[in-house]
């Protein structure tokens, strides 16, 4: 235990095929401290640590560039397991916890202490008898070291989420040998009063000598917990710094930092604020790893609203949960009329379209032309381009064709003819055919839901212009939503941050970088700024 | 016990539950009398349930019902063939059959995990269509390999002027006398004997374990009182001669008794964990170090050489055996047995998989003469428990897919609840 540092990650560099997800990051965690890792959606926080625990996706996909130091050691770390047996543990952001067995049982998986048989001595050592008084016994000493005083002969099934997570921290520090811990958003599903005692535990573990490495995007955690803090942006170091030198303000602005000009120039204008358009009533989606709780706001007419926040923080939850197509709740008015949830027709016919997220699974049709695709929700929700013959009708290829050419001719789709087929489409033409479609049904509301996921630059550029030139020209009120900030601050009027399925706060596109970053960790900026000039 | 217990106990057990009260209306109609009905019982208890043990550990495992069973017993159906080819009679000859089963059974069991770990969740169709696939091997080695290119000089086992295995193999012939009843054979005793003898093995056995202090004295006192108990109302003339036709062949079931305890003693070993844990959640298992895609292999291989095993004390005891039907309702008639006990597609235990043998022979042998009585047909009660069967592993599925709607809808509920 001479060395300095108990982990050290050096220069490492991890390539997805041409894609840099990873350059030249370094990682240096001490013995006994609680180093906090920060960083945005996409920001390299899991590949590093999917790099740390030997994942089969590093290896499979050609390694890394790097070393990564144990306890001044060069090693190199094959599998999860071998992580384990190096002394890395993890406690995971999803339980990795079995209902069906006792506490003691998940503690003790596949680490179970046996006495040998009659059996076990011909047929190896699988089938040696389980000591279940030993291991309850070390489960007890474990769970005794985070504070829990549950019985350990209870059933993980129906256990509170907080108890879960103490049970699982309880599994990592029953392994001996453990060096560090990794602590993966551990407190995104714990109430508040279980948080503190989290961290409490925390600290408490990091007392015994045991190294944490905190990944989270509660940035008051951070301040309450952590001795050292390690910021990446865009898969590059953004910096390193010590809790005590630091404030919440600028971790917040290192976190989101500016990433290049704006894509798309937009004439400053008024906020339109004459008309609501859409009003949003204590809204709770059940959309899984996207869930909305209790969401309240305004879309004034003619603006474009910009929905920014952290990926699972609920809000692609929003458009998807005011579409009907997850099981939602709350009050919606569209122009001034009520708009009943749990029926995506009702929302189609109400003239609200969405571009979705989902471009592959719920956009397109792949494997049918353009032209199909752009009139596929006006022909089945409207019945337009149909000749109708009593109870059966027929497709009017003419009228479709002609819309369709118009469609390809105002959005520039790049394409050798309406019956192309859009799957052979590039993401970019792809998107524009969504938005076409999306058109076709004359809406008065606009939901667009990461447009400019997975495409190059250029497209993104036409996508966002295109979605600049239909709200000033055509006035249509536009909701878009994405994870990309400087894509939200270059056409947006207004951006509202959602963080844990609550709006935290609408702020304008010139705000600081620091007040979107506080706003994406779930602080109210203005609030953090009046507590902190109260206590100056 | 409220009400909203019983309802839930009903609904969890809803096929066990119809189970009785079909038995129950048909023994009234069939017109059997009980001491008949019960010796029927005894005999097909004694060749039916190993085979039903023998799907525990997969589900278990989380691999569902193995069907793929069939293909063990056509691996103890090639066995008995060549151990009546070569003379090898009596318990040496049931021995040896089973010896030979084991590497088979192991090998078939082996490509089967191999097969089923490339398409987890969908093992129980795949396990079905792999028993249909090896049927056609079957017969292509039945037919053509064995008594064309291998030749079989035993008479009987190739009919003249025909190619391949006869229809029917008769496991009286052979030098050695054949293999029939070479277990059942061995120690038969009537009904009262074995009570007793059984009784008195479990009240010595709770009475050295409260001495060795590992049993509970509560547990002790009830069991040996049961025990008791069984030995006094057998002393009743009337419930002693509802036995009288019973013939039990103790070996077999001491056997089966074993396979019980195998089930049970296994699940208390480092194995048995990693069974449980991949059958729970795989990803946690995997998470943990668990070698899940070996886990599974293991268990198959196991259910597979079980089942073998399993088609050995059925054919020894049937005496003879359609050469080429003998294996295919196997994994249908044992996966529906384990289902009508209780079990579902995820949890099975010993008991369950008695009790609904029990259950689902006991409808076998009360169906069709309740049928005739009724329609004057014994030809319904014949399609009704085969009608019934598949019934039986369909509602099972189903509601397997309800309950997890259920409990489903029962966590949103609490979350809602606990939010509140």
């Amino acid at each position: 235990m001479s060395a300095e540092f108990v982990l050290e990650m050096k220069n490492i560099t991890k390539q997805y095929g041409e894609n840099t997800v990873l350059s030249d990051v370094s990682l240096s965690v001490r013995p006994g401290e609680i180093h906090a890792l920060l960083g945005e959606n996409g920001a390299g926080k899991s590949t590093l640590m999917n790099v740390l625990f030997g994942m089969p996706v590093i290896h499979t996909t050609g390694g890394f560039q790097g070393q990564v130091l144990l306890d001044g050691q060069e090693v190199h770390v094959s599998s999860p397991h071998d992580a384990m047996t190096k002394g890395i543990g993890m406690v995971h952001q999803e339980f990795m916890l079995l209902p069906g067995f006792t506490v003691t049982e998940n503690i003790k998986l596949n680490r179970e202490i046996t006495h040998r048989n009659f059996f076990s001595r011909l047929m190896g050592k699988n089938l040696e008898t389980l000591n279940m008084n030993k291991m309850s016994s070390d489960a007890r000493k474990a769970l005794d070291s985070v504070g829990m005083s549950i019985d350990e002969y209870t059933r993980v099934e129906g256990m509170p989420v907080g108890y879960m997570q103490f049970v699982e921290i309880a599994r990592e520090i029953d392994k001996t040998g453990v060096k560090l811990l990794v602590f993966d958003e551990p407190t995104a599903v714990l109430t508040e009063s279980e948080a503190t005692q989290l961290i409490k535990v925390m600290k408490a573990i990091a007392e015994s000598g045991i190294a944490i490495i905190f990944i989270t995007h509660r940035l008051d955690e951070v301040a309450a917990a952590a001795d050292s803090i390690t910021i990446l942006r865009d898969g590059k170091l953004a910096a390193t710094r010590n809790a005590k030198e630091t404030t919440i303000v600028e971790l917040a602005e290192l976190m989101i930092g500016r990433k290049g000009e704006a894509m798309v120039h937009t004439d400053p204008r008024e906020v339109p604020h004459d008309e609501v358009a859409l009003r949003v009533r204590d809204l709770h989606v059940d959309m899984a790893g996207e869930e909305v709780n209790g969401v309240s706001f305004d879309v004034y007419k003619g603006e474009i609203l910009g929905i920014g926040g952290l990926a699972g923080q609920g809000k692609l939850g929003i458009p998807n949960g005011i579409m009907s197509l997850y099981e939602s709740s709350g009050d919606v008015e569209l122009f001034g009329e009520k708009l009943k949830l749990n029926n995506a027709g009702d929302a189609l016919r109400a003239g609200i379209a969405m571009v979705s997220e989902d471009r592959k699974g719920v956009g397109l049709l792949l494997d049918q032309s353009i032209e199909d695709n752009i009139v596929f929700n006006a022909m089945q929700i409207k019945g337009e381009y149909l000749y109708k013959f009593g109870p059966m009708t027929l497709k009017n290829s003419k009228a479709i064709r002609a819309q369709a050419e118009k469609m390809i001719k105002e959005l520039d789709i790049r394409c050798f003819g309406p019956t192309q087929h859009s799957g052979t489409l590039s993401g970019g033409n792809q998107q524009k055919v969504c938005i076409a479609r999306a058109l076709v049904m004359g809406p008065r509301f606009l939901f667009v839901s990461e447009p400019t996921r997975g495409i190059d630059i250029g497209a993104k550029k036409l996508v966002l212009e295109t979605l600049v030139k239909l709200n000033r020209e055509q006035g249509m009120t536009i909701v878009m939503v994405s994870s990309e900030l400087q894509e939200l601050r270059s056409i947006s009027d207004r951006i509202a941050i959602v963080s844990e399925g609550k709006l935290v706060d609408i702020l304008s596109p010139d705000a600081s970088d620091a007040d979107f970053g506080l706003a994406m960790s779930g602080i109210k900026p203005s609030e953090h700024h009046e507590k902190g000039d109260g206590a100056q | 016990m409220d009400k909203k217990d019983i309802r839930s106990l009903l609904r969890n057990n809803a096929v066990t539950v119809m189970f009785v009260v079909l038995c129950t209306l048909c023994m009234i109609f069939s017109g059997q009398s009980v001491s008949y009905v019960i010796y029927e019982l005894f005999g097909r208890l004694s060749r039916n349930s190993f085979i039903v043990l023998a799907l525990i550990i997969p589900i278990v495992a989380g691999m569902g019902i193995n069907f793929a069973i069939t293909i063990g017993a056509m691996a103890a159906q090639i066995s008995v063939l060549w151990v009546i080819e070569w003379g090898v009679g009596g318990i040496g000859g049931f021995l040896l059959a089973m010896g030979m089963t084991l590497p088979i059974a192991a090998l078939f069991g082996f490509l089967i995990g191999k097969l089923l770990n490339k398409m987890k969740g969908q093992e129980m169709i795949g396990g079905l269509i792999l028993g249909y696939f090896a049927s056609g091997l079957y017969q292509l080695l039945f037919l053509f390999i064995f008594g064309n290119l291998i030749p079989l000089n035993t008479p009987g086992l190739v009919v003249k002027g025909s190619t391949g295995v006869a229809n029917t193999i008769d496991l009286n012939s052979g030098a050695g006398g054949g293999i029939k009843y070479a277990l059942d054979g061995i120690w038969r005793t009537d009904f009262g004997t074995t009570l007793y003898v059984l009784c008195g093995i479990v009240a010595m056995a709770l009475i050295v374990g409260l001495l060795l202090k590992k049993v509970e004295k509560k547990k002790a006192i009830i069991g040996v009182g049961t025990a008791a108990v069984l030995c006094g109302l057998y002393q009743i003339p009337a419930v002693a001669d509802l036995f009288s036709m019973v013939k039990v062949p103790m070996i077999t079931f001491i056997v089966v008794g074993i396979l019980c305890l195998f089930n049970v003693g296994v699940m208390k070993t480092r194995l048995g964990q990693q069974f449980r844990a991949v059958g729970q959640n795989r990803t946690v298992a995997n998470a943990s170090g668990i070698h899940v895609d070996k886990v599974r292999l293991i268990a198959i291989v196991i259910s597979t050489v079980l089942a073998g095993w399993g088609q050995l004390i059925f054919v020894q005891n049937m005496g003879s055996f359609q050469t080429y039907g003998a294996h295919e309702q196997v994994g249908l008639y044992a996966g529906a047995a384990i289902l009508v006990g209780g079990a579902s597609i995820r949890k099975a235990t010993n008991g369950q998989a008695i009790l609904g043998c029990i259950l689902f022979h006991l409808l076998f042998i009360v169906a069709p003469p309740a049928a005739k009585n009724l329609f004057g047909d014994a030809a319904i009660g014949e399609y009704f428990r085969v009608f019934i069967s598949y019934g039986v592993i369909a509602m099972a599925l189903v509601m397997h897919a309800w309950r997890g709607v259920q409990a489903r809808k029962e966590k949103k509920e609490q979350q809602e609840a606990a939010a509140k």
